[in-house]
């Protein structure tokens, strides 16, 4: 898990004749409230390829929580297309979102969203119930995922009696487990302290390495540093769109009990 | 979701609420248990009614003597004296193909005296057909026959009561014993038959030659008679035998053409029909009690999913998030209420059986518990939490996934 050497990253080029991942065109959003109608979205258009790192920036108001509940396929949007992996999804039934969203994304909150009451273990398998595993498999890989994030010895601790920290952690664990196109991260770290954060990050840029795409929410500038692309919005609308120039690396600390 | 993750689901669920699924279960309980009850009860009430009937004896038709009008006046049912032994013996000399056998019986209250011990009982006078039509066989001894009916015998046929107050545990066979002023052998002892249609003691008897009783006790020489048992040959027979038999006796009466003939058959098949009407009546009754407080239950059941789904929305919006889909979530809702109504549809089918038990040993009941019936309330139970969990379910799966992760 420690693979965070201090060297100077270079962007990974993804294949730049690859399936993108995220191709959103023209996408727009328009909420109604009575008689008055908000329009949240107007016009998004953004690429993700394979193995790249995202981070959407923002303030709030600025349809960043929009657009990611339209890229994680909890909504659907009132104009534009959407594909997901190759695949039009945002003309897609309830139901088949569902589906897309089991299988081809995890997601990562900023309140962890973690099932009260219930083991680490648990919590890890509930996307696989849902893709009809096999119980003998579902442990297997959850078990697999949680050691993954560091939490081998921690697979029958119920939620309270995690940390923050290690509640993120559980919660990216349970992001991976279907072994997912995209992981959507929801201001991850807004209820951590900065060394948590840090952790968590580093976990991130690790899972990147290895070759999962990752889209970050976040509005905190020194989060946003450790994607390797910077997405901003404004009123709807992307503001800017670049590399990140100066990457941070986050350094791991030893993994104590924390 | 397969089904058994949503069983487990389900089950922590109601675990973790331990109280308010109890609550939730007692009117499932309380109904199941008084439709159970109810049911084996009036089940066993009208096996009792066959009981009873069938200690009468079966498929049994009772001629007694109607009213006759004399100038105009009415004499009421039972005030004449127009049955003979001459018709008994043309019953059952003319209509042997539906009718078995035929016993008239005469009876008379009596004192009878063994030694030290006397009591004071009823004395059946009447033939051997007695026993048949009666379906009562003898614990001890042997019938007396047409011979000693011929010649009024002095012999006798002694009920369980009146061997145990005269005789108490020693032999009865044999003894003589006297009824009001004649000595009577005793020849036999008829088995116990116990409590009778109208609580009577069936077993406090004498059974004699109807020659005896008629003859010797009473001392008259005439033939009347006070009652014709007539047995017919299959259950089917019984109308045919009624009706054989009433043309049989208007004739012989010279009243083919009275509407209201001088004597009337009493059909113990309708007896017994109207008895079942009326436990069917009651049964129904409170039956539908009973599944009133299941439709009551059945709310209890809808109140409380209601409140878990809105307490469980941001489970449901995580759920959703990772994969769930609308019928996942509905599957899981309701699995949650029908485990809590078969549960409680469970613990009811045990009180039920329970009290319907005690209620059968109370009342000396047989006590009636047919699988299906137990199966099918059990069913029912669950429709009721498919129902019942059917509308808070729907609207857990159509909760709005980003809504539901908001939920505070």
């Amino acid at each position: 898990m420690a693979s965070s050497s201090p060297v100077l990253e270079v962007g990974r080029a993804p294949a730049a004749n690859a399936t993108p991942v995220v191709r959103a065109a023209g996408i727009e959003k328009t909420y109604r409230m009575g008689d008055v109608s908000v329009q949240a979205l107007r016009g998004v258009s953004l690429e993700l390829l394979p193995g790249e790192f995202v981070a959407i920036m923002g303030a709030s108001g600025s349809g960043k929580s929009t657009f990611m509940n339209v890229v994680g396929c909890l909504d659907r949007p009132s104009a534009g297309s959407y594909f997901l992996d190759g695949e039009e999804v945002s003309r897609l039934s309830r139901d088949a979102l569902a589906r897309a969203r089991g299988r081809a994304i995890g997601f990562v909150f900023q309140g962890f969203n973690l099932l009260p009451r219930t083991s680490a273990l648990e919590n890890v398998e509930l996307p696989m119930v849902y893709q009809g595993i096999s119980t003998r498999e579902r442990h297997a890989r959850a078990a697999e995922a949680l050691a993954r994030v560091g939490l081998a010895d921690r697979l029958d601790h119920t939620t309270a009696q995690l940390s923050g920290g290690q509640q993120q952690r559980v919660a990216i664990a349970r992001a991976l487990v279907n072994r997912p196109k995209l992981l959507l991260a929801d201001e991850p770290t807004g209820n951590l302290d900065s060394a948590t954060s840090e952790d968590v990050m580093s976990l991130f840029q690790a899972l990147n390495d290895e070759g999962l795409t990752i889209l970050l929410v976040t509005h905190e500038t020194d989060i946003a540093e450790h994607a390797r692309r910077r997405v901003v919005f404004k009123d709807g609308l992307v503001l800017s769109d670049a590399p990140v120039l100066q990457r941070r690396l986050a350094a791991a600390r030893p993994r104590a009990a924390s | 979701m397969i089904l058994l993750a949503a069983l487990r689901t389900a089950l922590r669920a109601l675990r973790r609420n331990k109280l308010r699924s109890a609550l939730a279960m007692l009117g499932i309980v309380i109904a199941v248990a008084a439709v159970v009850s109810t049911v084996s009860l009036g089940q066993g009430a009208k096996a009792k009614v066959a009981q009873q009937m069938a200690s009468l004896g079966s498929n049994l038709l009772m001629v007694v003597p109607g009213s006759m009008n004399t100038r105009g006046v009415a004499t009421g049912a039972g005030a004449t004296q127009n049955l003979t032994l001459d018709d008994a013996r043309a019953i059952e000399r003319e209509l042997p193909q539906a009718v078995a056998a035929v016993a008239p019986v005469n009876r008379s209250g009596a004192q009878v005296i063994y030694g030290d011990a006397n009591w004071f009982t009823q004395v059946m006078g009447s033939t051997a057909s007695y026993l048949q039509v009666r379906q009562w066989p003898l614990a001890q001894g042997e019938a007396f026959g047409r011979e000693e009916e011929a010649a009024g015998a002095k012999v006798c046929l002694i009920g369980q009561t009146v061997k145990e107050k005269l005789f108490g545990d020693s032999n009865a066979l044999g003894e003589q014993i006297r009824v009001k002023h004649v000595p009577c052998k005793v020849v036999g002892v008829l088995a116990a038959k116990g409590q009778g249609n109208w609580g009577q003691d069936q077993d406090d008897v004498i059974v004699m030659p109807w020659s005896t009783l008629v003859r010797r006790l009473q001392g008259s020489q005439a033939d009347t008679v006070g009652m014709l048992m007539v047995e017919a040959r299959s259950g089917p027979q019984v109308a045919d035998a009624q009706r054989e038999v009433t043309s049989l006796l208007k004739q012989r009466h010279h009243q083919a053409d009275a509407a209201e003939p001088d004597f009337q058959i009493r059909n113990l098949t309708e007896i017994q029909n109207s008895a079942n009407e009326q436990t069917n009546t009651l049964s129904l009754l409170l039956g539908s009690i009973a599944l009133i407080s299941l439709v009551v239950g059945a709310i209890g059941i809808a109140n409380v999913m209601l409140v878990s789904v809105t307490e469980r929305t941001r489970e449901i919006g995580i759920r959703m998030a990772v994969g769930a889909r609308g019928r996942d979530v509905l599957v899981q809702f309701l699995t949650e209420a029908v485990v809590l109504a078969a549960i409680g549809g469970l613990i009811g089918l045990g009180l039920g059986a329970l009290v319907s038990w005690i209620m059968a040993v109370k009342a000396e009941w047989p006590t009636l518990l047919s699988p299906s019936v137990m199966l099918g309330t059990v069913l029912l139970a669950g429709l009721a939490g498919v129902v019942a969990g059917f509308y808070p379910a729907l609207r857990a799966s159509r909760l709005d996934p980003i809504e539901a992760l908001r939920y505070e």
